[in-house]
């Protein structure tokens, strides 16, 4: 979890940002999971012999919460394609570089 | 119908949005959008007034009973919320149809109409949900098309300002989904009147005190208290005008709320501010907002970008009144938010008025603008008085209550700070003056006529209720006041 | 109508002509006509007030509670009567006075300045006949904003400096203090009405007491108490009508009248008296009194010295308040209105040297006199008034003044205002005598024979101003007692 958030500090390249947010994520949704563990649980159908099931319910979040990373990172890579066909970089320092050259 | 409304006024825009998208024929997408957004207010209407008779709605989902099920559930402060929120969107409709146009030509027009349906219903989810996780779903959908609508601004800025909120944001959305997670470790609930309960029961545990610090932190982003608040001037100043002020008025109001909402009823009063001492934190980061964020105004050039930093300031007035953690505190927090909700949009308005004649916003191209359009300017100087807090407007009532609870609460320095912060909102709202009134036109300057009617009603509209709430306040802080104890007196 | 009506009246009268104003900008006759009928009829509602007040009624009209428990109310009180009437009166002859002058000076932007003049006489209406602090404040406001376009009217860089700094020091001491002044007492009392005796009596101790009226004193800005008075000599870069309605009269003098208003009637003189937290306010109205007056002999500026003398003469009335003796307060009363005159005639005077001869330095002044001897004379009635030379109306504010300080036990002060009176002789007298006894300096010859002819007197309107303001100096002085009778019950009801 760390290591992405490092990453979305860190680094310039807005590219390498977006996966570092897909990894910060990602270790939510991990850490979500397993909560739901139960031990010695198996997945939650209702069958002979089974008495101990995980708890479903932070797998059926986590699929939303998937949905909204994905829908995320979407739209965050839409906007970098955008960027780099507006200043021909995706590198933070050298948009920052441009957008002072030319006062608004 | 009636029964139905809780879930009708989110259910309106959302359908709404995928109709825009279908109706590509010239300005239909407009009429869809603007008829969503009227339905919407006359709902959030309807259930202000269920709510100020005293009753708690409690909507239940395809009918499946809470905890398990999704409740939305209503008492006053969401409906307050909702009012604002569905009122400011869709007094700025009859706006958008003018201003978007000619900021963004009329290609793919609808594109926009859908994002902010999208928007819109994500902040009203937001707001009237009762169960922990689906807020952080209707936070996202909201997240999500914000900064769609930021990336449409004219300036190229417009993208790396919504990418930079991009980053930050969906890192608030995560640290919320991570302090809801804990929680649910903790209790095994979602449902935030179950969680309240269970937690009163659990007492603070390591685990409560981690998920309180992570939820308060990424709302915190979203409502861009002080050092989290690096995303909003660039996204206010780069999205099209409309955007700015829809954005300014509602999403980091309805921020606030989930705070409020979290702060005093999932966690207890006990745990929030005394276990914690959450209380001075809050203030004094709201106090450096006020001061740090104001002067930043003073020295901008772009007036967009002014009055973000002056709305970071407001946020810290709001938050202030909250840290008091009195009734009297948050009921003043609660009328500012609505107060400043009305000046600020009706601010971006006149901007957005000047934008569409000028063509910019620039402090140093506005020259005795107050002669070329003197009833934007007249609004714009208007709600300039609205942040200074001059009598008889609304900014003048927030600050009388915030002030007023400072002193209830014996600390009065702290009064005498928030008159004086306001002193520095008098120095940029004076810039605006001198520049409007006291230089001349200049000899080049392109003949500019008054805007038009369509920009202009609205942008009255909201100075004129906001001048109308600072004489006639039983509304406002009638119902704040309501709310602010129900909010305090547990579940009612 | 009934006294509550023109109360209503009085405020939206100005309200109504400043729109006239502006829809008729551009047809100056129809303006100022406009501005001429509101000065009288203003005057006149005014005035049909007064016989209800001297009967000891007090009209009084309330509405909009915009805070529970707090109205915009007007109650009209003796001092208030008062002051209303004489800002009321003033205007009238500042409006002849001003299309002289404006005309004569061939002003820009005159409609704002008349629209502005107009609301700024609505507030001072507004602070005359407020019933409450809020009000008050509301109204106290009101005419800061409404005078800062005045202020700033020439759109030059040094008139927006000025106003920079006229509104920084009011907004930011009625912002920073008064307001918290003002919401500190509600949250003491619940309530902000003014009540003969004070309404903090019993409420508050000594110590927080003590702390108020430091906040409320350095809030009213207008007041121009040391050290917050530079807004005044900065807003003298203003049009001289402006300088004389506002600045010697409604501006200034609403200061002091809120400060009278808020020791009467939110201290209460018996509370000021027991509490002893007032010595110090006495001292800084003494030491402003004569230090302001030194500055002003070291004045070369004609409008800079008036403005000094003001700030001097503010102090008089600030002391007797704080005094809280019954002489006191009624010395005060008495200055604010003797005050008035005196000093709107010398402004109109300074006003009328710039126009006619184009002068502002003391030193060019030599041997005008000669040439404009209406005006001189004029400024030496106004001149005596000040200094409080019989058989001018100041004679007796100063009198009720020193008797006031005998009455309070504080001898000193007697001797403090028998200063403060020679030193008004020293920077006043010596303009008349360089007017009146010197010759014209060589310059003058020269510019007449190049440009613009023989220095002449003023415009007709000026003169006839400044006539009718120094026989009021005179008029004044014989009729004290009627204004004395008329203030009366306010200190009576107090005790002592």
């Amino acid at each position: 979890m760390m290591a992405g958030f490092y990453i979305v500090i860190a680094h310039d390249n807005l590219i390498k940002k977006i996966v570092g947010l897909n990894i910060f994520q990602a270790a939510v949704f991990v850490m979500y999971i397993s909560f739901g563990k139960v031990a010695g649980g198996t997945a939650p159908i209702i069958a002979e012999g089974f008495s101990a099931y995980s708890n479903p319910l932070p797998h059926v979040l986590i699929l939303t919460a998937i949905v909204v990373g994905v829908a995320t990172t979407a739209l965050g890579l839409a906007l970098v394609v955008r960027i780099n066909e507006e200043y021909g970089t995706i590198e933070d320092d050298e948009i920052q570089a441009a957008d002072d050259e030319q006062p608004q | 119908m009636i029964a139905q409304l809780p879930a009708l006024i989110v259910v309106i825009p959302l359908i709404g949005a995928p109709l825009c998208m279908l109706v590509r024929y010239r300005d239909w997408s407009w009429t869809v959008a603007t008829l969503c957004t009227w339905a919407s207010f006359v709902c959030a209407w309807i259930i202000l007034q269920q709510a100020t008779s005293g009753n708690t709605i409690s909507y239940q989902m395809g009918g499946w009973a809470p905890p398990l099920g999704i409740e939305y559930r209503i008492d006053l402060t969401n409906a307050f919320v909702l009012l604002v929120v569905t009122g400011i969107g869709s007094i700025i409709m009859p706006y958008a149809r003018e201003s978007i146009r000619s900021e963004f030509g009329t290609r793919r027009i609808y594109f926009f109409y859908t994002a902010y349906l999208l928007c819109f219903c994500g902040l009203l989810g937001v707001t009237i949900t009762g169960d922990a996780f689906n807020l952080f779903v209707f936070l996202e959908i909201n997240s999500l098309a914000t900064y769609v609508l930021i990336a449409m601004g004219k300036n190229r800025r417009a993208l790396t300002a919504a990418y930079q909120y991009l980053i930050l944001g969906t890192i608030g959305a995560t640290f919320i989904v991570i302090g809801i997670g804990l929680l649910y470790a903790e209790t095994g609930t979602l449902n935030m009147y179950d969680l309240s309960n269970r937690i009163a029961e659990v007492g603070a545990s390591r685990t409560i005190g981690a998920a309180f610090a992570f939820l308060v932190v990424g709302i915190s982003l979203k409502l861009a208290l002080f050092p989290l608040h690096l995303w909003l001037p660039n996204s206010y100043t780069y999205a099209p005008s409309m955007i700015s002020a829809f954005l300014a008025a509602t999403a980091t109001k309805v921020a606030v709320y989930v705070l409020l909402r979290f702060l005093f009823t999932v966690f207890n009063y006990e745990l929030t501010f005394d276990a914690l001492p959450l209380d001075y934190i809050l203030a004094c980061l709201a106090l450096i907002a006020m001061f740090a964020a104001s002067t930043v105004a003073i020295f901008q050039q772009n007036l967009k970008r002014m009055l973000a930093y002056s709305s970071i300031a407001q946020i810290g007035y709001i938050v202030l009144g909250i840290s008091f953690a009195s009734s009297a505190g948050v009921t003043a927090g609660m009328v500012h938010l609505f107060n400043h909700a009305m000046i600020k949009g009706g601010m971006f308005l006149a901007l957005g008025c000047i934008m569409y004649r000028v063509g910019t916003v620039n402090i140093n191209k506005l020259d005795g603008i107050g002669k070329r359009m003197p009833l934007t300017t007249a609004a714009l100087i208007l709600g300039g008085f609205g942040l200074i807090g001059v009598p008889l407007t609304a900014g003048f009532i927030s600050k009388w209550y915030l002030v007023t609870a400072a002193l209830e609460r014996g600390w009065w320095p702290l009064g005498f700070l928030i008159l004086l912060s306001s002193l520095l909102a008098v120095i940029y709202v004076w810039r605006l003056v001198e520049a409007a009134y006291m230089k001349p036109v200049p000899e080049n300057a392109k003949v500019v006529e008054e805007a038009p009617g369509s920009l202009l009603f609205p942008t009255w509209f909201l100075i004129g209720a906001s001048i109308y709430f600072g004489i006639e306040t039983n509304l406002t802080v009638g119902v704040a006041m309501d709310a602010a104890k129900q909010l305090l007196g547990g579940l009612g | 109508m009934t006294p509550n009506d023109a109360i209503a009246f009085s405020i939206g009268l100005p309200l109504l002509a400043t729109l006239l104003i502006l829809l008729n900008r551009r047809y100056p006759n129809i303006r100022e006509f406009v501005t001429l009928v509101t000065a009288a009829g203003l005057f006149l509602t005014v005035l049909s007030i007064l016989p209800y007040v001297m009967q000891g009624e007090r009209p009084s009209l309330k509405f909009l509670e915009f805070i529970p428990g707090i109205y915009l109310g007007f109650e009209v009180e003796p001092l208030g009567m008062l002051f209303a009437l004489i800002a009321s009166g003033l205007w009238i002859v500042t409006t002849f006075y001003s299309i002289g002058y404006m005309r004569g000076h061939h002003e820009k932007n005159q409609s704002r300045f008349y629209a502005c003049f107009a609301i700024a006489i609505s507030s001072t209406m507004g602070i005359c006949f407020s019933g409450n602090m809020l009000t008050l404040f509301i109204f106290y406001e009101m005419l800061t904003l409404s005078t800062y376009p005045l202020v700033a009217h020439h759109q030059t860089k040094e008139a927006k400096n000025a106003g920079r700094v006229y509104l920084g020091i009011l907004i930011s001491t009625s912002i920073g203090f008064l307001l918290l002044a003002i919401l500190w007492t509600w949250h003491l009392t619940g309530t902000l009405d003014f009540q003969i005796g004070g309404i903090l009596s019993g409420k508050v101790d000594g110590p927080i007491a003590g702390i108020l009226l430091f906040l409320y004193m350095y809030g009213i800005g207008k007041a121009a108490l040391m050290p917050i008075h530079r807004w005044l000599p900065a807003a003298m870069v203003a049009p001289t009508p402006v300088s004389a309605l506002l600045h010697a009269v409604a501006v200034v003098k609403a200061g002091v009248f809120s400060v009278v208003k808020v020791l009467v009637y939110i201290f209460g003189t018996d509370f000021l008296t027991n509490i002893k937290q007032d010595d110090w306010l006495m001292y800084i109205a003494a030491f402003t009194l004569i230090s302001a007056s030194c500055v002003a002999i070291k004045k070369d500026n004609l409008k800079a010295r008036l403005a000094y003398s003001t700030i001097s003469q503010l102090a008089y009335i600030v002391l007797g308040a704080a005094l809280a003796t019954s002489a006191g307060i009624l010395g005060s009363g008495l200055h604010i209105a003797m005050h008035a005159f005196g000093k709107i005639t010398l402004f109109f005077c300074a006003g009328a040297i710039l126009v006619a001869a184009h002068k502002t330095e003391i030193s060019e002044m030599d041997g005008l006199g000669r040439r404009m001897p209406f005006t001189f004379i004029a400024f030496l009635i106004g001149s005596m008034s000040v200094i409080g030379l019989p058989p001018m109306g100041g004679a007796w504010s100063k009198w009720y003044l020193m008797i006031g300080s005998v009455e309070a036990g504080y001898i000193i002060f007697i001797l403090v205002l028998a200063v403060s009176s020679l030193l008004n002789v020293a920077y006043l007298l010596p303009i008349v005598g360089r007017g009146f006894f010197r010759p014209l300096t060589s310059t003058e010859y020269m510019d007449n024979n190049k440009d613009e002819g023989v220095i002449k007197e003023a415009p007709g309107f000026c003169l006839l101003a400044m006539g009718i303001t120094s026989l009021g100096c005179i008029v004044l002085f014989f009729y004290a007692d009627t204004i004395v009778r008329l203030i009366e019950p306010v200190v009576l009801t107090t005790g002592q």
